[in-house]
């Protein structure tokens, strides 16, 4: 039940809050955690963007349900189809989520991304279980302490108090 | 300095009844026909705010959240072109007085109606509590429970009186986890300030509403087990303590 850190990062790859809760990953300098956000940031995108897609067509020939992409493919009447929409998702409701875990001998990172684009890189033991907890635990943290709080600037590092305060104690409490 | 505040209160008390007395003289349905034209929405079953009952509304719970993110905004708004953070707590004081002063009738209301079963016909009896504090205990008491409860649905934490022998007209009240501060955390270059000023704005409004001329302000006072432990300093006006001194010697409670 090792949590070694926290990075989050704003929707425009800026590091926002950075905390180490406890030692067994190596330091880095301040400026060493701007590029690995900034990094993680793009390798992410990029990731969200070759994620397979699933060609239309196929799926409808072989099961011969329509699915529910927005093209009509009757079979009588060849329509003009255009690159875009002849994949899909293999979940079409679902979008590309990208990066989610990564994962290593000495650590796990996992990578939460909210709807409006901020992400939560966790950092924690590999053998951990129950990481969703976790995650969720501190974007409710996350959204009553630091976006409730008049001081705080979108997008702004995040120096609030009360958030530190909370967070520390929550986790202090699991171990 | 205690001019202007009266005439604001003045100011409230002219504007606010002139609906409520439009409402008594005409027909439902030309009142709702009022309030549409002024651009206020009625709901579907033509039930306005006015037809409902007072005390419907006594037990109903509030979504902490909305007021969070509401109260966020009013600390934003408040924080535009000030001069510093006396000006900032100032400010706050005064969105928070008018709403003490108007509080206070419905304090009053609710707290007769509580003790007593048919409030007005046995309030003029002896038996009856008292329904307005004469005294500065008993509104220091109707504010440290009643008004604490109203608003935060708990007493405040405790009630003290100054020891110093100079001060002798300042009192505390402590909140030890103000409502209004959990989700706020004060940037370090502005430890001084403390949003609960808002609530302090309101303890000053109850107190002007009773006559008792006050000045009211918030300050920090955190502790190991409470970080967020503010300490409402209430302190009254000359007059107030020579009447205080008269009501003393006549026997009043």
């Amino acid at each position: 039940m090792t949590v070694f850190s926290l990075i989050i990062i704003n929707k425009a790859g800026g590091l926002i809050y950075q905390r180490e809760f406890q030692p067994g990953l190596r330091k880095l300098s301040t400026n060493d955690y701007l590029v690995l956000a900034g990094t993680f940031h793009g390798v992410h995108a990029i990731t969200r963007s070759i994620t397979p897609k699933l060609p239309v067509a196929a799926a409808t020939t072989t099961a011969s349900t329509p699915t529910s992409s927005n093209v009509p493919s009757t079979p009588g009447t060849p329509t003009p189809i255009t690159p875009a929409s002849t994949h899909s998702f293999p979940n079409p409701g679902v979008p590309a989520t990208g990066l989610e875990s990564l994962e290593t001998d000495k650590f796990r990172l996992t990578c939460f991304q909210t709807l409006t684009g901020t992400k939560f890189l966790l950092f924690t033991d590999p053998m951990m279980t129950s990481i969703d907890t976790v995650i969720s635990k501190i974007y409710e943290l996350y959204s009553d302490y630091v976006m409730k709080n008049p001081f705080y600037q979108l997008e702004m590092p995040v120096r609030c108090e009360a958030f530190d305060r909370h967070l520390m104690g929550w986790l202090r409490g699991r171990t | 300095m205690t001019q202007p505040r009266h005439s604001a209160m003045l100011s409230i008390s002219n504007t606010n009844p002139i609906p409520i007395a439009n409402d008594k003289q005409q027909p439902p349905s030309t009142q709702i026909q009022n309030l549409a034209s002024t651009g206020l929405r009625v709901p579907s079953n033509r039930k306005t705010i006015y037809d409902r009952h007072l005390n419907r509304t006594r037990n109903a719970e509030l979504s902490r959240a909305g007021f969070a993110f509401l109260f966020a905004e009013m600390v934003t708004y408040a924080q535009r072109r000030v001069t510093g953070i006396q000006d900032l707590e100032r400010r706050l004081n005064e969105q928070g007085y008018p709403l003490g002063l108007r509080l206070l009738d419905l304090l009053y209301y609710r707290t007769m109606s509580s003790s007593t079963s048919s409030s007005l016909s046995s309030s003029s009896t002896s038996a009856a509590p008292p329904n307005r504090p004469l005294r500065i205990l008993p509104l220091l008491h109707l504010i440290h429970g009643p008004l604490w409860r109203l608003l935060f649905n708990r007493p405040a934490d405790a009630l003290e009186h100054s020891v110093s022998p100079d001060t002798p007209n300042e009192y505390m009240i402590t909140d030890n986890d103000p409502l209004v501060n959990t989700y706020i955390s004060v940037p370090k270059e502005m430890s001084m300030l403390n949003c609960a000023a808002f609530v302090a704005g309101i303890i000053e409004g109850v107190c002007d509403g009773c006559g008792f001329e006050a000045k009211v302000t918030a300050h920090n006072q955190p502790t190991e087990m409470w970080p967020g432990r503010t300490v409402f300093l209430v302190r009254f006006g000359e007059s107030v303590m020579e009447r205080e001194k008269v009501l003393e010697r006549a026997g009043v409670k």
